[in-house]
Formats: structure tokens, C-alpha cells, sequence
């Protein structure tokens, strides 16, 4: 497979996965501040400035906005095309990659992503954007789903496939500790203890927007507790959004493209990969928590980055011979 | 209200559907009921879905003038046309003579140069034209063919007869259309397909894939499985459609420039596990881009060192480098000698009438019947360097003859040809529109056409002119074999 193919195939599903996880995001706030009594300027501000913190490029947010309030930040995060994080510059960035790979995924990839493209772009879009939100950002992940379910379903599961696996795995492990990761941000209203009625709620948000809350549920029937809600998103084996799982699994698609089995490894991606996922398998929440829950999160982010970036290396950049001699001296 | 021929003006043309008023064609007999009752509902169904089936596969092109970077698709008219089996194999015949009469043209002025040598052709229009390219001369091709994919553009003067008006033997574009039509149309209208014979196109992949796999340079490791790659400019380019389009057809690789590097003069492409050795490059990227070693050094679509590939048999590619001449206007008027000349044939499809400035009795009939006449400037094309006498100011025609007194090896003049129109759907009614046709004849083994090919339709009412960026559309066209 050609590096620029493998490049945008890596790329492609990690934009679809980064919309996907803001539109849930989204729609969870937005239930959540529904629910919320206070209805004064400042708790409306107090509930939306933790998304933007959580973001990368908040940085932006003053240029456009000088009011954090529901409909700018989810006008900044859904349709800004100066935020190159938005849901509109996502989709656009994964269709154009998509795009560059027509001949390479099927048609029916293709015509999903369009769809959705398309759909974004229309006037009745940002209707229901501006009517139902909730139904909006719904639409938005329902669509993102379909995207990977047809990918699943029509693509030969080899290498492409596989890079394919690395981006949407890196990503959603990405999006799961910066969505725990909110819970930092957010301070309790005052007169609020830990364990109340709101950091309950809020705990909660946590687990809707990674979409565990019912599986969640499943395992632990009572208080919902920063311990146990945190040891399901990282540490869950079999939960599909959790960081163990989402790790586990993006090592599983580097070892099948290099073709190592799984005790070894042949590159650096791989040996990162590895380092990684024996650690999620062997260690305890009490760890993270000793470590302190938003240090460990943050360091667990530049790992991913350093894996991205070592398969980057590793697959879709070409080197001249005289270098790749000198690498491997290295 | 619906749809009706009843009130169809045939006009002064030739008509394809109607051979005078209320006197249809044999071969429109069928098309004339499905087509006269269609409801205003029906007909708002068609459009939706045609308009859906593009949009969907993102067959568009972008508008960036609106800011919006809106994507429109190319206008698509439902009804077709249709074209009977023994015109087409007269079509055929005449495109199967020029094709074969071109390479053989081709490989001669890159190598002995009799044509020129026996008189047929001058000198100076050889050497002079603008995509005559040296570095060819004396460079044996695989199998000698230079033009592998042709798209000759066909219009039909005021008694029907089919005229080459080019010969496009670059990279003519446009078959992804033929291809995609087809498939709108047997969605749209399953019920015309069962009781028409229509020719089928969808083997041209296939074919496309076979003839390139038949040129392997000489030097291929593995001729028989050569590794075959479409080179494109990239996602920005306005046809990259139909690249992506024709490489999933292929089942082959696209890549852009960047995805290929030379060493020691083999072309490989960068792969995940390492470099792979590319044989056959189907470029859809002109002669002036594709190596910055030999023609536009700024050029950053291309490989540099490409061309040396290629003249040390390493790599192929197709179209040939050099096949410009051939599309030059005033080597298009030495054709049907060029027919005669290495066929000893009489040409079945003639030329355009035309007439060179460089001659000086054309030259001074065109200047003055200018107001009466085409002029063309010789290697301009999708409606640049061009006049259309009867539409243009007295100026314009002062401009055009001093350009022409000026360089007259550059002009051609020809009669404005009104070309036969064709029913088509327009606001709502039935009316007459002008068409060309564009066949794409590919030339290894054998030669194979299309059955039928891009028909392009002037929506404009009253238009000439049939590119899409002046309200061209296209409709999708039918062989049929008569019972």
C-alpha cells in the first residue's frame, strides 16, 4: 500500500471518531444543563467552560465569542470553521481524505461520509441544530456510526483496514481520557459536597458521553463513584470505548500490518503499543489515583501521541536509502 | 401537464429523433410513448434521483467563485440518444481507419519522417507545432503505439453526416460520465432497458486495464503481470473524479507525483513495506508536467527523471509523450491525407471543411469572410483563441484578422457547422438542443470503442456550444440493435 494511502486511511476515521465524540459530548451537556435549576448567566457559563477546557484549540474561542454560553460554545464546536476541531472541519477533513483514497475503500464508505458531508453543509442542518440539538448531535453519531459499521462490513479486513483500526482506536482512546478528564475542570457549585446530588450527575455526564453509562450500569448497581467510573473507562477488558480495550486493540491492528506476533515486537509503534497495553492489563485504579487521576490521563495522552507518531514513521513516510541506513544504525 | 413532443419544433437542423415534423425515426418509435407520458411528477422524480445518484458519489465539480465552495453537478438531460447499430458501425469503421492512420502518422514523424519527405505534410508544420516534442525522435515505443486512449469529438452537419472536429489524443476525459449516465439512467428507467437492446459499456475498465497491460515496456521485469499505476495531479484537479473513478474500475494504484521516485533510472512507488516497481503509468498529467528535468522545471505534479525511464524502456507510459502534435488544428487538416497516405484508404469520416492561413488564397478567403467563419487558433482548446464569426463584434473580427496576417501558421478557419440537435428536457417541455458526440476509442491489441460514447448537449437554447462550463450538460447514449 502506498504511504500517502496509508496515511489518509489512519486519518480518516480518527476525524469521524473526534466528531462523533464532541456531538456526544454535546448532547449530554445539553441534557445535563437541562436538568441543571439554576438558570442565571453565570452557572450557564460555570457548565459549558469546562468543554471548551477540555479542548484543544479553546484558544480561538475569544476571537469569535465573548460570551461562554450554550449556543456559542456549541456553535463554536459544531459549525466554526476557524475551529479546526469542529464537527464541520472534521468531516470536511475526513471526506477530503476520503477522497484520496476513493479507489482504495468502497463505495458504500464513500457515500456514507458524503451523506454526511452533504447533510452537515444543508440548510436543515443547522435548523435542527438550532431546534433540537439533542436530535442534531444524535444524528451526527448515528451517522458516524453507520460510517464504521459499513467500513466494517465492506472492507477487506488487511492492512488498509487495519491502519484504519490504528486511527479510530488512538482516537477514541484519546477523546475517553480528555472526557474524564472534564471532570477535573468542572468545580461543584458551592454548598455541594462530593458525593452529592450534582457530583453524582455529573459523574454520570462522564459515563453517558463515552456512552457506558448502561453498560456501566451492567457491572455496578450502586453509588456511582469517580473510583469505579474511572476504573470502567480505563480499565474495563471488554467495555468497546474503554482505554484498555481501545489499546489492546490498536496493538492488535499494528502487530497484523507488520505481521509480529503479539509478545514481540518489530518497531517502535509497536514496542510503545505493547508497553502500554501490558500496563492497562496489569495495573489497578488505586495506581491512578496515586498518581493522581488527571496527571496520569495527561501523561496516558502523550503516549498516544508518541505511538501515532512512531507508526507515522514506521508507514507513511518514505525515506531516501542513505536514511533509512542511518536509522537503523541508530 | 407533463411531457410532450406534440407541440416539438424540428426547426432547420437535423434532428436525431425526427426526420421532419410528426415524422419520427425508426429507432425513437419506442422512446416516444415512455417519454410522451410522463407526468410533471414523474419527470421531478427522474431529476431527484439523477441529481441524488451524482451528489451521493460526489461526481461534481467544485464552485469556489460563491466563497461557499459549493458542488454542483454536471447537468444531466434524461432522454437519450439514440444511435442505430449500422450507423454506428459505420462510426466505427471511420474511428478504428483514423486511429490506426494516427499512430502510424505518430511513429513515423518521430522516426523517418516519409510523410514529410514524400510532400504530404510540410516541414515547418511538423517542427513548428507547439507539442512536437525532439526528445521523442528516434525512441521505439512498445508495440508503436503512442495514442492508446482516444476521444474524438464527432458533430453532424445539416444532412446528418458525422464530422471529426478532433481528434483529442492527449488525455481526453469525460468516459467516467458515459459510465455513470448508464448507471442513472437503468435506475431511473429499468423499463426502457428491458425492451431496447442497449449496447452495454461497462466492460471498459476491463478493456482499459487490458490495453495497458499490453504496452509493458521493454524492459519489464514481469511482462506478463506488469504492475499498471494511474498518475493524477491530485484531488484539486477538476477531473480527479473520474481518475479515482477509472483506477477503482482498474483495480489499480492512483498516485500523484510525490508517490514515485526514480532510482537508477526505474520508476518505483513508496510503499508501507518499502518501494514497489511501477512498469506502466496511465498519466493523466500533460507532456509539460511530467518531468521538471525535461520540460516545466516548476512543475511539481510530475517525477523528475521520468522521461529518462522512459526512453531506457524501464517504464510506459499512455498516452505517449509527443502525441500533441497530432492534436495541433493545422495537423488535424492533414488527417484524411495522412488516411490515404499510409492506408491507402479514402477517409470514412471526413474532416470539418477547413482552411489554412498559412495557405495564401485561405488565407485571404478568410479574411475576407470572417464574419461568416469559425476561426480557430491552433493549439487552444475548451473555447480559448477562438472566433465565432456570426457572433462577434466588428472589432473582434479586426483583432482575428490581424492575428491571422500576423502568424499564420496558428489559424485555421472553418464554416460555422450548425450541429443536429436532439430532444431534450428543458423547463419543463420538450425542446430541440444542439449535441456532439464524443466516442473514446482505445487502441491496443485491438482496437475497441465505447458503443456510443459522451454525448454533450448546448442546453442553452440556441447554443453551440457544449462545454460545461457554458451550460453544457450530457445525456446518456445508446447503441440499439434494430430488430
Amino acid at each position: 500500500m502506498l504511504c500517502r494511502v496509508a496515511d489518509s486511511l489512519y486519518w480518516l476515521p480518527r476525524y469521524i471518531e473526534r466528531a462523533e465524540s464532541s456531538a456526544r459530548i454535546l448532547d449530554v451537556n445539553l441534557q445535563v444543563t437541562l436538568d441543571s435549576e439554576d438558570s442565571d448567566n453565570d452557572s450557564e457559563s460555570r457548565a459549558w467552560q469546562p468543554i471548551l477546557a477540555t479542548l484543544e484549540d479553546q484558544s480561538v474561542f475569544p476571537s469569535i465569542h465573548s460570551e461562554i454560553n450554550a449556543d456559542n460554545v456549541c456553535s463554536f464546536v459544531t459549525f466554526a470553521k476557524e475551529n479546526p476541531n469542529s464537527i464541520w472541519s472534521c468531516i470536511a477533513e475526513a471526506r477530503e481524505n476520503a477522497r484520496t483514497v476513493r479507489e482504495y475503500i468502497s463505495s458504500e464508505m464513500w457515500e456514507r461520509i458524503n451523506a454526511l458531508y452533504l447533510w452537515l453543509r444543508a440548510e436543515q442542518a443547522r435548523h435542527l441544530a438550532g431546534s433540537s440539538g439533542i436530535d442534531f448531535y444524535r444524528q451526527v453519531v448515528d451517522m458516524c456510526h453507520q460510517f464504521h459499521g459499513t467500513t466494517d462490513q465492506t472492507l477487506t479486513h488487511h492492512d488498509g483496514w487495519d491502519f484504519m483500526q490504528v486511527g479510530k482506536f488512538i482516537e477514541r482512546a484519546d477523546n475517553a481520557s480528555r472526557i474524564l478528564d472534564l471532570k477535573y475542570h468542572i468545580l461543584l457549585p458551592r454548598g455541594e459536597r462530593v458525593g452529592g446530588n450534582v457530583d453524582t450527575i455529573q459523574w454520570q455526564a462522564v459515563l453517558r458521553s463515552c456512552s457506558a453509562f448502561e453498560a456501566y450500569r451492567k457491572v455496578h448497581t450502586g453509588q456511582v463513584t469517580p473510583w469505579s467510573v474511572a476504573e470502567f473507562i480505563i480499565l474495563h477488558d471488554r467495555f468497546p470505548r474503554s482505554l484498555r480495550f481501545c489499546i489492546d486493540s490498536l496493538d492488535l491492528a499494528l502487530h497484523r500490518i507488520s505481521g509480529s506476533d503479539r509478545a514481540h515486537f518489530a518497531n517502535e509503534a509497536e514496542r510503545l503499543s505493547g508497553r502500554l497495553r501490558s500496563e492497562l492489563n496489569y495495573m489497578t485504579i488505586g495506581e491512578v489515583f496515586r498518581k493522581g487521576l488527571h496527571e496520569w490521563l495527561d501523561s496516558t495522552q502523550g503516549r498516544l501521541i508518541e505511538i501515532g507518531n512512531a507508526m507515522h514513521r514506521q508507514y507513511c513516510e518514505w525515506l531516501e536509502p542513505e536514511e533509512q541506513v542511518q536509522k537503523a544504525e541508530f | 401537464m407533463g411531457l410532450t413532443f406534440d407541440n416539438y419544433d424540428v426547426g432547420d437542423f437535423f434532428d436525431e429523433m425526427w426526420a421532419a415534423p410528426g415524422t419520427i425515426r425508426t429507432h425513437y418509435e419506442s422512446l416516444l410513448g415512455r417519454f410522451g407520458e410522463l407526468s410533471d411528477g414523474e419527470i421531478e422524480r427522474i431529476y431527484h434521483l439523477a441529481s441524488q445518484a451524482f451528489l451521493n458519489q460526489g461526481i461534481t465539480f467544485t464552485v469556489y467563485s460563491d466563497n461557499q465552495g459549493t458542488e454542483r453537478i454536471f447537468p444531466f438531460d434524461p432522454i437519450p440518444r439514440i444511435i442505430p447499430a449500422a450507423e454506428w458501425e459505420h462510426i466505427e469503421q471511420g474511428l478504428v481507419q483514423r486511429i490506426t492512420a494516427l499512430n502510424l502518422f505518430l511513429k513515423d514523424i518521430y522516426h523517418e519522417q516519409r510523410i514529410i519527405k514524400d510532400g504530404v505534410i510540410p516541414q515547418e508544420v511538423i517542427f513548428s507545432a507547439k507539442h512536437y516534442r525532439p526528445e521523442l525522435v528516434g525512441f521505439d515505443l512498445p508495440k508503436d503505439i503512442y495514442i492508446h486512449i482516444c476521444g474524438s469529438d464527432l458533430i453532424r452537419d445539416r444532412d446528418g453526416n458525422y464530422l471529426v472536429l478532433e481528434d483529442n489524443g492527449r488525455c481526453p476525459s469525460g468516459v467516467s460520465y458515459v459510465l455513470e449516465n448508464r448507471e442513472v439512467m437503468k435506475r431511473v428507467f429499468p423499463n426502457l432497458f428491458r425492451q431496447h437492446k442497449v449496447r452495454p459499456v461497462g466492460n471498459y475498465g476491463q478493456e482499459l486495464l487490458n490495453l495497458l497491460r499490453h504496452v509493458a515496456p521493454r524492459n519489464c521485469p514481469t511482462p506478463e503481470d506488469p504492475t499498471v499505476v494511474l498518475l493524477t495531479p491530485g484531488i484539486y484537479n477538476s477531473a480527479y473524479f473520474e481518475h479515482s473513478f477509472l483506477a477503482r474500475a482498474m483495480g489499480i494504484e492512483i498516485v500523484v507525483g510525490a508517490d514515485l521516485v526514480l532510482e537508477n533510472d526505474v520508476v518505483f512507488m513508496k510503499t508501507t513495506k518499502g518501494l514497489k516497481r511501477v512498469d506502466v503509468i496511465y498519466r493523466r498529467i500533460d507532456d509539460d508536467f511530467i518531468d521538471p528535468e525535461v520540460f516545466k522545471p516548476e512543475s511539481v505534479l510530475g517525477v523528475a527523471g521520468i522521461m529518462r525511464a522512459y526512453r531506457n524502456g524501464n517504464v510506459n507510459l499512455a498516452n505517449a509523450v509527443g502525441t500533441g502534435v497530432a492534436d495541433d488544428k493545422v495537423v488535424y487538416y492533414f488527417v484524411p491525407a495522412m488516411v490515404k497516405y499510409y492506408l491507402g484508404e479514402e477517409p470514412i469520416l471526413p474532416n470539418v471543411p477547413t482552411y489554412l492561413s498559412m495557405f495564401e488564397k485561405d488565407r485571404n478567403y478568410m479574411v475576407e469572410n470572417i464574419a461568416q467563419l469559425v476561426i480557430k487558433s491552433a493549439n487552444e482548446s475548451g473555447g480559448y483563441g477562438m472566433l465565432i464569426g456570426p457572433h462577434a463584434t466588428r472589432e473582434e473580427h479586426e483583432k482575428f484578422r490581424d492575428a491571422i496576417r500576423a502568424d499564420p501558421r496558428n489559424y485555421i478557419g472553418q464554416p460555422v457547422i450548425s450541429l443536429s440537435r436532439s430532444p431534450s428536457v428543458c423547463d419543463g417541455s420538450i425542446e430541440g438542443r444542439h449535441v456532439d458526440l464524443r466516442p473514446y476509442i482505445l487502441f491496443g491489441e485491438k482496437v475497441t470503442i465505447i458503443p456510443g460514447g459522451l454525448t454533450r448537449v448546448a442546453l442553452r437554447k440556441g447554443s453551440l456550444v457544449v462545454n460545461s462550463s457554458q451550460g453544457g450538460g450530457s445525456k446518456d447514449t445508446w447503441v440499439i440493435d434494430e430488430e
